[in-house]
């Protein structure tokens, strides 16, 4: 009955840049038992606040439980969750195939060509192809090549914009002024 | 003559010499240079101590070792009204003692630690300020920064392991940082949904020097613990509450930790609700008041439990809905409306459901509330509770504090302390049986005068927190009941009581059993009594070699004279009370029931 109402959720975490801040959110997910299906941390457009963007599947219940709890942690600033109509978002994979597949065949040249993705390093050894897109194109590109031997394959977690118009920013005024507000 | 004047130059220029020599000695006398050591650098490991100070801190409870000891090398220069330290016998019981202090003086407990075995040592003590939201600042040392992640001699990774039990935690490095982690420190443990806060040190870190600057922490971007009512939230709480007719008011630890008891009183007394507790809750209402409805929970009283799947409105101010409290969360406030009155958001809808949302300080709440509500009474209502009493008093209160025959009960001693004391003492328990005995039967009158270990159920939890109250309320007479297994657990700590002097009372209810599992056996497990009989010390002996008067009553005619003694007695004291080897506590929620499914045998 649970795992039929579990759904996508891609969460956007707003942190300071602090030492161990991973492990406090990790932490989290694995008291729940939730896995993590990806995870990607970077800089965000304000200077000096970090992103992590998780991507699991649970229940809405859960999900909203887990929110609060990620939004308690100290150095945490903002917690969003999203379905996926809420988000843009992509991931990027990289395909390492043996140069003489390509050589012999005209296969994989058309496969990348009506994939979308593109060559990013040729060398008389191996090349490697790029490709961006939803976690199906990823695939099903690695599905085409699967015949011809793929010796590497790696995909990226999933980032993700926001499609809401109130930005982190004006969250952060907020809470700055709820601040003054209780001084 | 010529010589007579050269003689008299040369010893008017020796005086001159001295004299001038006089001068320079004054002004480098350390007590000119005073004023400039502002501007002088300090070690680290100063600067923790001064920093310390500035948040007024007045006790520290802690444990030497190798990587701490240039913080203790510094301790050794500050006089002791300053800055005293108790030195515990085991860091366990330090951590106790620095919750229970914090819980009794309503500041924050500090605890000292060395790096490694003694940091570990702490987790116990740390797990259980977080789980019942009690401010404490650890401090823990650390190897060299340049030796961390090494593996080098008593290495841990204490910042890993302390993270899911710890409200925050920091490692620092240089020493320039320690003014102000530490203010942080203290600002995150006290604020908001207080809990305990771990800062390590590494040894480097503590002997290099800097300039002293201290301000106090007061914000943090990412963090914002004042949260201001909603208005309209406040608004259909009271209307929920004004049209009530069977309303409960829960009341949970959150009230002591906000400083709301007053708050309550008047909103109680305006409102005619009754008022139930949770464990940690116990003494934020005074328990012999007209509207004190009972404990609440697993060994709670018969009526707060049946009444809670009764009552069309409850009120949960600052409790969480743990699972001792709800049992079955599927039948648990079947008829009700739940206001939710928590600091912590994420307590939130997070077992129970609930119908209004109170998110902020539960004073600011009970004072935006009072404005609001009606003045009322529910007799009828109230007489339900009674005649609850009246079947609880005659199914069990009447055998368990009143029993003329048969071994001594549990229910019974903490009975007569309670009438003894007239509820005026400051009561520490371990955690069982005999927890649940004193709960049940102590007649708490002050707020924060039961010290327990509730959420994490920490067994030695007891003899340590014993000292820590004492230390912070040294004029008010602290007993500690303690069953005859949690007191081996932290039976050290006697040490600690004899070497500083603390007129502290321990009550061992010997059952020889670790009674509570005891009883778990008895009931679900076919009094199959798996290692948890107990083949014990003469307690009173030891308590000798620890200098503590002590003595042992076997007999119910020899009880009532023994605890007078022991009350009467100005130094510490330890009466050991052999009780009923298989008495059971009741009533009982058992495992997996509803609260309305509340067994009185």
């Amino acid at each position: 009955m649970q795992n039929i109402m579990k759904k996508e959720f891609t969460i956007s975490l707003f942190t300071e840049h602090h030492i161990g801040i991973l492990n406090q959110v990790t932490i989290i997910f694995t008291r729940r038992q939730i896995n993590i299906e990806s995870i990607a941390a970077s800089a965000s457009a304000v200077k000096g606040i970090h992103k992590l963007t998780i991507v699991v599947n649970t229940t809405e219940d859960m999900i909203d439980k887990v929110q609060r709890q990620l939004e308690k942690l100290i150095d945490v600033l903002k917690v969003f969750v999203h379905t996926n109509d809420k988000i843009i978002y992509q991931e990027i994979a990289l395909y390492k195939v043996r140069t003489t597949e390509l050589m012999t065949s005209n296969e994989i040249e058309s496969i990348v060509r009506s994939s979308n993705a593109r060559f990013l390093e040729i060398t008389p050894e191996y090349v490697v192809i790029e490709k961006t897109g939803h976690k199906q194109d990823t695939t099903d590109l690695l599905n085409k090549l699967d015949p011809y031997g793929v010796l590497q394959f790696v995909r990226s977690g999933r980032i993700a914009i926001t499609k809401q118009t109130k930005e982190l920013m004006a969250y952060l005024k907020e809470m700055d002024e709820v601040n003054n507000y209780s001084k | 003559m010529h010589k007579w004047l050269l003689q008299q130059i040369r010893v008017l220029s020796e005086k001159y010499n001295y004299l001038i020599h006089q001068l320079i000695t004054t002004i480098q006398k350390p007590d000119n240079m005073a004023k400039t050591r502002k501007k002088e650098k300090i070690t680290g490991a100063k600067a923790l101590l001064y920093s310390l100070m500035e948040e007024e801190v007045e006790t520290i409870f802690g444990y030497p070792g190798g990587a701490i000891m240039p913080i203790y090398n510094e301790l050794y220069d500050i006089e002791e009204e300053k800055l005293n330290h108790i030195l515990t016998r085991h860091e366990q019981g330090a951590a106790h003692a620095a919750q229970a202090y914090a819980m009794v003086t309503g500041k924050t407990g500090v605890c000292f630690a060395t790096s490694g075995p003694g940091a570990t040592n702490l987790i116990t003590g740390i797990a259980n300020a977080f789980l019942d939201s009690v401010p404490v600042v650890f401090i823990t040392a650390q190897v060299n920064s340049t030796l961390i992640g090494s593996d080098a001699f008593q290495e841990v990774d204490i910042l890993g392991i302390s993270m899911p039990v710890t409200k925050w935690n920091y490692q620092i490095k240089q020493a320039e940082k320690i003014p102000e982690i530490i203010s942080k420190a203290f600002y995150i443990a006290g604020s908001g949904r207080p809990g305990p806060v771990v800062i390590d040190i590494t040894k480097d870190a503590q002997m290099q020097t800097l300039a002293f600057n201290y301000q106090k922490c007061t914000s943090l971007r990412s963090y914002n613990p004042n949260i201001p009512l909603n208005p309209a939230n406040i608004e259909s709480a009271a209307i929920l509450i004004n049209h009530a007719r069977k309303p409960l008011i829960l009341a949970g630890h959150g009230v002591l930790l906000s400083r709301a008891e007053k708050e309550l009183m008047a909103f109680v007394e305006k409102t005619g609700i009754p008022v139930a507790s949770t464990l940690l809750g116990l003494s934020a209402f005074p328990a012999k008041h007209p509207l004190y409805a009972g404990l609440l929970g697993m060994h709670g009283n018969y009526g707060p439990n049946i009444k809670t799947n009764e009552a069309d409105l409850l009120i949960a101010i600052g409790m969480r809905f743990d699972d001792r409290v709800t049992g079955d969360l599927k039948r648990y406030a079947t008829n009700a409306n739940i206001i939710h009155i928590e600091i912590d958001r994420s307590e939130l809808n997070k077992n129970v459901e609930v119908d209004i949302e109170i998110n902020g300080d539960a004073k600011e709440a009970l004072k935006a509330l009072f404005d609001q509500v009606n003045a009322s009474s529910y007799p009828e209502w109230l007489s339900e509770f009674k005649s609850c009493n009246k079947t609880e008093n005659a199914k069990v209160i009447k055998q368990e504090c009143y029993p003329s025959r048969g071994k001594i009960k549990m229910g019974e001693i903490v009975n007569l302390i309670s009438e003894k004391t007239q509820g005026e003492a400051i009561i520490i328990t371990d955690v069982g049986q005999h927890q649940m005995a004193t709960a049940r039967y102590y007649k708490f009158k002050n707020p924060n005068s039961l010290i327990t270990s509730g959420g994490l159920g920490t067994m030695g939890f007891g003899l340590p927190a014993a000292i820590g109250a004492k230390v912070g309320k040294p004029d008010v007479p602290v007993i500690a009941f303690i069953g005859d297994g949690g007191f081996q657990m932290t039976i050290q700590e006697l040490g600690t009581i004899f070497q500083y002097k603390l007129p502290v009372k321990i009550i061992i209810l010997n059952n020889n059993f670790l009674g509570m599992v005891r009883q778990w056996q008895d009931m679900f497990f076919d009094k199959r009594y798996a290692s948890t009989e107990l083949v014990n010390p003469d307690f009173v002996k030891i308590a000798e070699g620890f200098d503590i008067s002590a003595k042992r009553v076997i007999e119910r005619e020899t009880l009532e004279i023994s605890i007078d003694e022991m009350l009467s007695c100005e130094k510490s004291f330890l009466l050991e009370i052999m009780v009923e080897k298989e008495g059971n506590i009741f009533p009982m929620i058992e495992p997996g029931s509803s609260v309305s499914e509340i067994k009185l045998c």
